[in-house]
């Protein structure tokens, strides 16, 4: 490792003010080494840009979230009528407002490409599980504040939304009714829950935003993994983060903006449900209670199992067995460019997922039943069983001796094909 | 080769996993549209979908005519204000025009200096005038029913778009699932088969969940009188109604749509010259 980190120009004070800063809190040293001349693989491809796009989605929900908070009105007699106020009469408030919500769908777009990402190339692995438990943290943190967020306009979904959730903690043995009552702050979903809510939606972002820290630097610890998977061996192996992967994550990004563009200006309500646009009303059920489409597969995992108590569990497994990845995973090869078997799971997991948030969005009956208990027991087998068994019977392919081999390999069969 | 063999594998199973997914959601769009006896929305044709939608002036103000005179009998619109028919991207009333509007209504207001509260005209700051004092009124006057708000009602209305259109309706931006119902259920009211149950008191709708609608059917032949000589046909009222209902929605749509437009150039200029910057980055290292 020592190796790598010398690598790039290192910082030098240039000025007297920077030498007496740089002796006395070497902050511009840190940005320097860590931003400009980290040595990154010179393999990433653009999958590896969603980094950066989820650190625009978190700055940019805080920055939306902060100014909406100074228009809303956390009481469930106004809230619903604050957030119209927004729409309405706040200059450019529809703005500010369609960017947060259609935000917090991008964020949980860019984080489901980042963590499948990371299963397809086996970033979670020695010496990376800090850093893939830190990710954990962060997307476990994001689902709570999400639904925390989903309540505060108080239409139908987030009363009803709010109110089964909340009423899962209910199951737990001998304490539920205590805790469930402890999270409402009275005995139903109401006025205090809402309170309690906004105020946890505007903290949890910033613990985000710790988490996020620690996450960065376990990276720059470890270096990033890349698409072959073996580990960096010598400077040839890497390029400078800067001017090569600003440039690439900032043309990713801006390609990223464009569908998030797309959503705010012209489809800003498709992902949302109409009923929260009528406000909360605790004698109306809706027809069908649903949270937000990136939570969808935990709600199917939720309603597959026949007790209350044991869809609570399997449904707080399904996030908590990605802590035990790291070590559930057998194989020493990272890639699965070089995994013939499990390149094959992986997809047949990333498709179990899609089914999965699909059938979270029917009703729990007849087929859908069947096919959310089918799809749930893969889920968990395929991190139970068909983690720890690839790695013993899988024969992966030759690895290739290093990063800048395999580059260069791929630049010469390109240059004998476009001669042919 | 060795490659080129396994890739083919992978896509095959992909593609057959595909298949599988589609099947699944196709044939579950089936079995809601005929479990039910709703029929289905259809898709109308709206100056304000797409990317360069904006509001027929004339039909906002059809519109708000007829909700003026039949719907404000019983349905509030809390959350638009007198003032919001003269804004910029609405039906384009003069702010004289508003001004007259608001007049005809009375509010009232107080307390005054001596403690009392008064009844005043309307002014453009006022929000809609409530047909109600309150909800218990609103519920005693309809046969306990209370007949909803109507300022987002084209948004809190849906109708089921079923495989594929849910995923097309992404890349197309079809918002106006909402605004189609409005219009569908304002011309449902027939087609009632001989032997359907019907309760007291309420009335059958074609397009209503259940087909047991409590609101009596609002629209007939010429029950406003149109100054621009529009026939006052049931198609030309809903039509009308529903663009004014996606309007008090959506006050901002235009707005919206247009700087969108620009936004997405700006992009996308900003993304081609990144990408060039890119390559020419790049193409100092062998890679």
């Amino acid at each position: 490792m020592s190796k790598i980190s010398t690598y790039g120009k290192k910082y030098e004070p240039k000025s007297g003010v920077s030498r007496w800063f740089d002796e006395r809190l070497p902050l511009p040293r840190l940005m320097h080494n860590s931003v400009n001349a980290f040595p990154t693989p010179r393999n990433l491809n653009y999958w590896y840009t969603f980094g950066g796009v989820l650190t625009f989605c978190l700055i940019t929900q805080i920055i939306t979230g902060v100014v909406l908070s100074m228009h809303y009105t956390a009481n469930s007699e106004l809230a619903f009528g604050s957030v119209e106020h927004i729409m309405r009469n706040v200059n450019y408030g529809w703005l500010i407002r369609y960017i947060h919500a259609v935000g917090a769908s991008m964020f949980f777009l860019a984080v489901y490409v980042h963590i499948f990402r990371g299963l397809y190339y086996g970033s979670y692995k020695a010496p990376r599980e800090l850093l893939w438990i830190l990710g954990v943290v962060i997307y476990l943190l994001m689902t709570a504040t999400a639904f925390m967020g989903y309540v505060l306009p108080w239409g139908q979904m987030s009363f009803w939304g709010a109110t089964v959730i909340t009423n899962l903690f209910s199951a737990i043995p001998v304490v539920g009714g205590t805790i469930t009552e402890w999270l409402w702050g009275g005995f139903a979903v109401d006025n205090s829950t809402l309170n309690r809510f906004f105020s946890l939606h505007y903290l949890l972002p910033f613990m985000i935003f710790g988490v996020v820290i620690l996450h960065i630097w376990s990276l720059h610890v470890t270096g990033n993994n890349n698409p072959i998977g073996i580990s960096v061996k010598d400077e040839q192996d890497t390029i400078p983060f800067s001017p090569y992967y600003t440039v690439k994550d900032a043309f990713a990004l801006v390609c990223f903006l464009i569908l998030f563009a797309w959503f705010v200006f012209y489809n800003p309500n498709i992902l949302g449900h109409s009923d929260n646009y009528i406000e909360a009303n605790p004698l109306s059920t809706p027809a069908h209670i649903v949270p937000e489409w990136y939570l969808l597969p935990f709600y199917a995992i939720l309603r597959a199992i026949p007790s209350k108590i044991g869809g609570v569990i399997f449904m707080f497994s399904a996030i908590a067995i990605l802590f035990l990845l790291p070590w559930l995973d057998t194989s020493k090869i990272r890639s699965a460019t070089f995994r013939p078997l499990y390149r094959q799971f992986f997809w047949i997991f990333l498709a179990n997922c899609l089914v999965l948030g699909y059938l979270g969005s029917q009703n729990p009956e007849g087929g859908y039943l069947i096919a959310s208990r089918i799809c749930t027991a893969y889920y968990f087998i395929h991190f139970l069983v068909v983690f720890p068994l690839l790695g013993i019977i899988e024969t992966p392919k030759p690895l290739p001796e290093s990063i800048t081999k395999s580059v260069l390999e791929k630049i010469k069969t390109k240059e004998i094909e476009e001669n042919k | 080769m060795c490659k080129s063999i396994n890739l083919s594998k992978t896509r095959q199973l992909i593609l057959s996993l595909l298949g599988i997914f589609f099947l699944i959601t196709s044939s579950s769009t089936f079995s809601i549209a005929a479990g039910e006896g709703v029929s289905k929305v259809k898709e109308q044709d709206w100056t304000f979908s797409g990317v360069f939608g904006y509001y027929d002036r004339a039909a906002l103000q059809r519109g708000f005519q007829v909700y003026k005179e039949v719907c404000s009998s019983c349905h509030s619109m809390k959350y638009v204000y007198y003032r919001n028919l003269s804004e910029p991207g609405g039906p384009g009333f003069s702010e004289d025009e508003a001004k007259a509007i608001a007049a005809e209504f009375t509010v009232i207001d107080g307390p005054d200096a001596s403690g009392d509260m008064f009844e005043r005209n309307a002014v453009p700051s006022d929000k809609f005038v409530s047909p109600y004092d309150n909800e218990a009124m609103a519920r005693m006057s309809n046969g306990g029913g209370l007949p909803p708000d109507l300022s987002l009602i084209a948004k809190a209305r849906s109708t089921e778009r079923g495989f594929p259109m849910w995923i097309v309706d992404l890349f197309t931006g079809y918002q106006e699932q909402g605004v189609d119902y409005v219009y569908a259920l304002l011309n449902g009211y027939k087609d009632m088969p001989s032997d359907f149950p019907l309760q007291d008191g309420m009335n059958y709708n074609k397009y209503y969940p259940g087909n047991q609608i409590a609101m009596y059917n609002p629209l007939s032949v010429d029950i406003v009188e149109y100054a621009d000589g529009t026939e006052a046909t049931v198609e030309n009222m809903s039509k009308d109604v529903a663009t004014f209902l996606m309007w008090s929605a959506e006050p901002k749509l235009e707005a919206r749509k247009k700087m969108g437009f620009k936004v997405i150039i700006f992009l996308s200029l900003l993304a081609g010259l990144l990408y060039f910057s890119k390559k020419k980055i790049w193409a100092r290292l062998d890679h």
